[in-house]
């Protein structure tokens, strides 16, 4: 195998990882910035004996994914801003049936076709609440075209293991990066794969409540014959409209997230290891380099800088930013949104005495070191 | 031999099923559930997808795989298990408003596309889950709980239109005639490449019941007088044909399906 490092965008990376994470099935509808997603897949998959869809619409895209996960192939789709907004209804599906898959949202510039293609990471608060009805789900932010490829892989393998959707929330400056990488070599990462059932087919049931919260998924056209629903249901995945029932099911859904939380949440720190910081940049996908590079900027000013990176975007990583926001005089979450939606997360952890400060950037344009050195500079 | 049942694919525990007395959705299961017999289909090898209506219900009365979808969308999850695993036999079960109103783009898409799905349209002219709405095979001037004073929009054809899209197979009856309903259920099944059995049915509680066609052996009555086979429709004039039902089957050719041809992508891209 070639081992030289060859210029790879993030969006071939995504694909290549998909393929090494063992998916077999895409089923997508083309956007930019993630079109090049479907395009490699439409060129690899078929020669790896997968098959690569292109559906009428996201609805329809999802819709096909969970189909094709429900045979026992690990199954995605990938998108961007129109696109994630029609899909929200079926991934709800995939939540309640409990169906592993991955979806790539390659975050654009809204509402609406908004600027068209411009980076954005204002989804965060859609890729959470997108669907109607409380749910907890699994996201993932790559800063990196190697991230790219591990966080793909590494959203196969959480989707696999708690039998849920999960989301990789990429955004259109990795996406359309180019870094120089090498593919990880087939056993260089670790590759999960779902719980089968191994028990008596007779008394196989789809949502058999078990201690870890993940009851085995068979597949169909195996010997395990069986019914999924988004309805409400039981254990045996038949409508079951019982309050006791519901509030068993979604107690589940979330707990079965919660109580993974730690091998689910990611992040990682540069320079901030200080038992005091002036400065904590808490930062994800795309913007993390530019806070890094701003931090090493104030580091050669004299200032004690640091970032945290969230690279699990959700469940949100409150012990993390509680450890290192803490220790920091001044917290400031560069985004590319208005709202601050993950500010407002930072928040609601460190509590209204904290000083926060935000640095928002919603025209297209990319946030650069200089916007955030400004808005730390100010009054300090 | 012995006499088809079909009631081993009928999940006894869930009986009695929930439909209203006088609704044809119980007599198309049961044509389902025999010809899944009579075909010698196992509950392992057959995977029914439904959408949501009250045909969308059937589901949870039958023994084999399941898959109980969201609103429209029958059609597409349904592509992905046959897509992704085509030695199964699959079959999406719709209501009109759910296979040819809100899921009328994954219809005419899934006939072009010729995947080798069976779509069962149970067509009783409105939303009967929902109380009796309008929907895309309404027809002109009838009373619904949404057109009070008549419909303003013209029906599909919905026939006409998987064979317009593609399909390779494409029958109308209604369940009247059980026969034609049986047979045509069998050769949709049969048929390799997408196939569409549109059933007519009644729904007496809903739309009976605004359009004075009741009590329910009324509706089935008028079905009777309503449905010919082409021969007798052709002759028909352009007025008398809108007062009628063209049954039988309508489409029956052999385009290679979709799985089939992207068998043929893979070898392709093998060798380049
Ligand atoms: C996205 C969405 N919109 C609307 C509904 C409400 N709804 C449920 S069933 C239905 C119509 C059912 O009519 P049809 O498909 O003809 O089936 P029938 O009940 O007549 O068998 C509607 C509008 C829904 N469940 N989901
Ligand atoms: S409302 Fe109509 S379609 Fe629904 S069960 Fe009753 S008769 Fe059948």
């Amino acid at each position: 195998m070639d081992r030289t490092p060859r210029l790879v965008q993030g969006n071939q990376a995504i694909a290549a990882a998909a393929i090494y994470a063992g998916a077999r099935f895409f089923a997508g509808y083309p956007i930019t910035p993630s079109s090049e997603i479907a395009e490699e897949c439409s060129k690899k998959l078929p020669k790896v004996g997968g098959m690569y869809m292109q559906m009428e619409d996201e609805i329809a895209s999802v819709g096909a994914m969970v189909g094709a996960a429900l045979t026992g192939s690990k199954a995605f789709t990938a998108t961007s801003g129109p696109g994630f907004s029609l899909m929200q209804e079926n991934i709800g599906m995939a939540t309640i049936g409990e169906v592993p898959c991955v979806i790539i949202n390659v975050q654009r510039s809204g509402p609406s076709t908004g600027l068209a293609t411009k980076p954005s990471q204002s989804d965060l608060m859609q890729i959470k609440w997108g669907r109607h009805g409380d749910q907890a789900i699994i996201a993932l932010a790559p800063a990196s075209v190697a991230e790219c490829f591990a966080l793909t892989v590494k959203a196969f393998n959480l989707a696999e293991k708690f039998r849920t959707p999960v989301i990789l929330a990429a955004d259109e400056i990795v996406a359309h990066m180019r870094e120089n990488f090498i593919e990880p070599l087939p056993g260089e990462l670790e590759v999960i794969d779902r719980k089968k059932p191994s028990g008596p087919p007779a008394q196989y049931r789809p949502f058999e409540p078990s201690e870890d919260m993940v009851s085995p998924l068979a597949a169909y056209g195996s010997e395990y014959v069986f019914h999924i629903t988004s309805s409400m249901c039981g254990p045996e995945g038949y409508s079951n409209n019982d309050p006791a029932n519901a509030t068993w099911k979604i107690k589940q859904l979330h707990e079965k997230i919660a109580m993974h939380r730690d091998e689910i949440v990611e992040t990682k720190t540069f320079d901030a290891d200080e038992a005091q910081l002036d400065i904590l940049l808490i930062a994800f996908g795309g913007t993390t380099r530019v806070a890094r590079a701003a931090a090493l900027k104030l580091r050669q000013e004299g200032v004690k800088a640091g970032v945290l990176q969230l690279v699990t975007v959700w469940p949100f990583a409150d012990l993390e930013v509680l450890k290192y926001g803490s220790k920091a005089k001044t917290v400031v979450i560069p985004e590319m949104n208005y709202s601050g939606q993950i500010a407002d997360e930072v928040k609601r952890v460190l509590g209204p005495a904290a000083d926060i400060r935000r640095v928002n950037k919603y025209n297209g344009e990319v946030i650069t070191p200089q916007d955030i050195l400004q808005v730390v500079k100010q009054s300090n | 031999m012995s006499f088809i049942t079909g009631r081993k694919f009928i999940n006894q525990e869930a009986l009695p099923h929930m439909w209203c007395q006088g609704c044809g959705n119980g007599t198309v299961l049961s044509a389902l559930a025999r010809t899944f017999e009579q075909l010698k289909y196992t509950n392992e090898d057959t995977v029914v997808v439904t959408g949501i209506g009250c045909w969308g219900k059937a589901d949870d009365y039958l023994t084999t795989n399941a898959l109980h979808v969201t609103h429209g969308r029958a059609l597409p999850f349904a592509t992905g298990i046959k897509a992704a695993k085509p030695e199964l036999h699959v079959v999406a079960l719709m209501g009109d408003g759910d296979g040819t109103t809100i899921g009328g783009n994954h219809f005419i898409h899934s006939a072009r596309r010729n995947i080798d799905i069976t779509a069962i349209i149970v067509n009783n002219l409105n939303y009967g889950m929902t109380g009796g709405q309008f929907s895309a095979t309404t027809p002109h001037d009838a009373i619904t709980a949404t057109t009070a004073f008549g419909n303003p929009e013209r029906p599909f054809d919905v026939c006409a239109l998987a064979e317009a899209a593609g399909a390779n197979y494409v029958a109308r009856t209604t369940i009247y005639n059980g026969r034609l309903l049986r047979s045509s259920i069998k050769d949709a099944l049969t048929k390799k490449g997408f196939s569409l059995v549109e059933v007519i049915s009644p729904c007496p509680t809903q739309f009976g019941r605004r359009n004075k066609i009741n009590p329910a052996v009324e509706m089935l009555r008028s079905l009777r007088d309503k449905a010919v086979t082409k021969d007798v429709f052709d002759k028909l004039s352009a007025e008398e044909k809108d007062n009628h039902i063209l049954i039988g089957s309508l489409v029956n050719k052999d385009a290679a399906d979709f799985n089939t041809r992207y068998e043929e992508i893979r070898s392709k891209a093998l060798q380049k």
